[in-house]
C-alpha cells in the first residue's frame, strides 16, 4: 500500500507504524467522563467493512500522525490528512 | 451411513454406488429452536455438540457460502494447548481431549496427528518465561517439557543453531501438540450434525435480526425470514458486521492473516516448529508441503488477502531458521480474516438481547479451539450458563479489568 502523504507525497505503508480507528482522537476527559465512556473509548470499535478512517504514524519519516481514510475490502486508500488538522477541526488542543 | 473398514471392502465390491451425499442440502423451514450463524468449524461443532451432547432438536447452521469456506479452510491446522493464563489453559486442554476422541466419536477421518509442537528458546529469560509456561500447562493437566539444545539438534539436525541474533538454546515441547486435516474438521463435525437432524443450510446470508423487546425473534436472510428461539453468532472475523444487526460494538478489530505453503518436499519436518522470536512457524503436510506463517498484516483488513512486506517478513524468518528453504518454492498464499480482541482471548457469551448469544474473538488461534468452542457455546446455549472452562470468556472483563491477556500487551489488537 502507498499512502500519500500531504507532506511528504507518496510513502510505503512500511515506513508507518498502525495504531487503529481514527476516533481514538476523541479521547474523553478525564476528570468528568464515567468508566463506561472510558471504556467504550478503549476497547469497543466499529470495525466497518468498507471506508474506515484509521491513524497511520510515519515513524520511519516524518514522525507525523496521519488520519488515512482506507477501504477495508479492497485496502484503496481513498484519502490522507495530517492528524494535527483532523484534531484540530474537532475542538481538540485549545 | 457409518464409515468403516468393512464398509470400503464391501463398496469396494459393490461398484462404490452405496457412498450417497455426506449430507443433505434441505431447505430452510420457518421457523428453529436453535440457529446457529456460520457454517465454519466453530458453527458446526457447535450444532454437532447441541444435538448429541445436549439433546436438543429443530437446530439449523445458516452460512453466506458453503460449509468450510472461511477460516477452518484457511488456516496451518496446528493444535496445542501450551498457554499460560488460568483463563485460558483449561479450555485449551479440554480442547486438546477433545481432539484425541474425535475421530471416534464423529466417526470421521481427520487425520489427527499429535506430531509434537516445540517453541524455540533463544535466551536465559525466554527459558524461564518457557518453564513457567510449561509449568502452568502441567498444572492444568497439559504436558509440557523442557528440551536443552541438544534435545532439539537431535531432532532437526538442520536448524541453524548458530544463528548471530537467535541463537537457538532448547525448546518447550507439548508432545500432544500437533495438526489435524483442517477440512475435515468441517465435514466431519457437517456429517455428524446433520445425522443428528440439523438443518445445515449453505448460501444463506443474514441480513438482519428481528429483535422486539429486547427479545430475538429470528433472523431475516438472503432466504427469507426465519424464526428461532435462540440465536447463536459463530462468524469469526465478520463478528463485528453481523453484531452490527443488534446494535452492539464488539471489542475486537478484523485482521487479515496470511499463511504459505511450498512445493511438496521429502520428509523434512515431522512435528510444529514455532520460531517467536522471529515470526515464523512451519509444519509439513502429509502430501510434502512445507505449512507456515507469521505475523498478521496489522491493519483493519476484511479483504481475504495480505501484501507483500509481510510475506517478505515471514520468508526472512524461515531463512533465518532453516537457510536450506531457500531452495525451496513457494506454491501458494492465501489470507483469512481473524477476529483480534482486545486482549488477545475469545468471547463466548450472552449478549444484551434474549436470546441472543455470541461466539467470536478467536484471533489467530481459533482452529485448534474448534472442539471446546462448539461445546461450550452448545453449553451455554443450551442450558443459559457458561461451561467451567470458559466462564473468563465474557464480554464484560474489560469493563472490569479481568482481561485474558497472554502477551501483556494491552488493548492493541494488532499485537496481540
Amino acid at each position: 500500500m502507498i499512502i500519500h502523504h500531504p507532506i511528504l507525497g507518496p510513502r510505503d505503508a512500511q515506513e508507518f507504524v498502525y495504531l487503529g480507528d481514527a476516533s481514538l482522537i476523541g479521547r474523553p476527559d478525564g476528570m468528568t467522563a464515567s468508566i463506561e465512556e472510558f471504556h467504550n473509548y478503549t476497547y469497543l470499535r466499529d470495525n466497518p467493512a468498507g471506508a474506515h478512517r484509521e491513524l497511520w504514524y510515519h515513524e520511519q519519516g516524518d514522525r507525523s500522525w496521519l488520519v488515512v481514510t482506507r477501504n477495508t475490502v479492497t485496502h484503496e486508500i481513498l484519502q490522507v490528512e495530517l492528524a494535527r488538522d483532523v484534531a484540530r477541526a474537532e475542538g481538540r488542543s485549545k | 451411513m457409518r464409515y468403516s473398514g468393512f464398509r470400503i471392502l464391501k463398496e469396494a465390491l459393490t461398484g462404490h454406488k452405496g457412498w450417497g451425499h455426506a449430507w443433505r442440502d434441505p431447505e430452510p423451514q420457518a421457523s428453529y429452536d436453535y440457529i446457529i450463524i456460520g457454517g465454519g468449524g466453530h458453527g458446526l461443532a457447535t450444532a454437532y455438540y447441541l444435538a448429541k451432547e445436549f439433546k436438543q432438536a429443530r437446530i439449523a447452521v445458516l452460512e453466506k457460502g458453503y460449509l468450510g469456506g472461511g477460516n477452518v479452510g484457511r488456516n496451518t491446522t496446528i493444535i496445542r494447548s501450551n498457554y499460560l493464563l488460568d483463563g485460558n489453559e483449561p479450555f485449551y486442554e479440554f480442547s486438546m481431549k477433545l481432539w484425541e476422541g474425535l475421530e471416534q466419536d464423529f466417526n470421521y477421518n481427520a487425520m489427527v496427528s499429535q506430531r509434537g509442537i516445540i517453541n524455540l528458546i533463544h535466551t536465559d529469560a525466554a527459558r524461564d518465561a518457557a518453564t513457567r509456561r510449561g509449568n502452568a500447562m502441567i498444572l492444568n493437566g497439559a504436558d509440557a517439557e523442557l528440551l536443552n539444545r541438544d534435545q532439539v539438534r537431535a531432532m532437526y539436525p538442520f536448524l541453524n543453531f548458530d544463528n548471530a541474533r537467535f541463537p537457538i538454546k532448547g525448546a518447550l515441547m507439548q508432545r500432544r501438540g500437533g495438526t489435524v486435516r483442517h477440512d475435515a474438521v468441517a465435514w466431519g463435525y457437517a456429517r455428524g450434525a446433520d445425522s443428528q437432524g440439523v438443518d445445515l443450510i449453505q448460501n444463506c446470508e443474514v441480513t438482519g435480526m428481528r429483535i422486539e423487546n429486547g427479545k430475538i425473534l429470528g433472523v431475516e436472510t438472503s432466504r427469507g425470514f426465519i424464526g428461532a428461539k435462540k440465536v447463536g453468532v459463530a462468524v469469526a472475523g465478520s463478528s463485528s458486521k453481523v453484531m452490527a444487526h443488534a446494535g452492539m460494538r464488539l471489542p475486537m478489530e478484523s485482521h487479515v492473516l496470511q499463511a504459505f505453503v511450498s512445493e511438496g518436499l521429502k520428509p523434512l519436518i515431522d512435528g510444529v516448529m514455532t520460531f517467536g522470536a522471529g515470526h515464523f512457524y512451519v509444519s509439513q503436510s502429509d502430501k510434502g508441503g512445507l505449512v507456515f506463517g507469521g505475523d498478521i498484516d496489522g491493519y483493519n483488513s476484511y479483504a481475504q488477502r495480505g501484501n507483500l512486506p509481510v510475506v517478505e517478513d515471514v520468508i526472512e524468518g524461515g531463512m533465518a531458521l532453516m537457510p536450506m528453504i531457500g531452495r525451496a518454492r513457494l506454491l501458494r498464499t492465501w489470507g483469512g480474516i481473524m477476529d483480534m480482541s482486545m486482549d488477545g482471548s475469545p468471547i463466548i457469551d450472552k449478549t444484551h438481547v434474549d436470546g441472543l448469544y455470541f461466539n467470536g474473538g478467536w484471533c489467530y488461534g481459533g482452529f485448534k479451539a474448534t472442539p471446546a468452542s462448539g461445546w461450550c457455546f452448545a453449553h451455554l446455549l443450551a442450558k443459559d450458563e457458561p461451561h467451567v472452562t470458559a466462564k473468563a470468556y465474557r464480554f464484560d472483563r474489560f469493563l472490569k479489568g479481568l482481561m485474558i491477556d497472554e502477551k501483556g500487551q494491552g488493548a492493541q489488537p494488532n499485537l496481540h
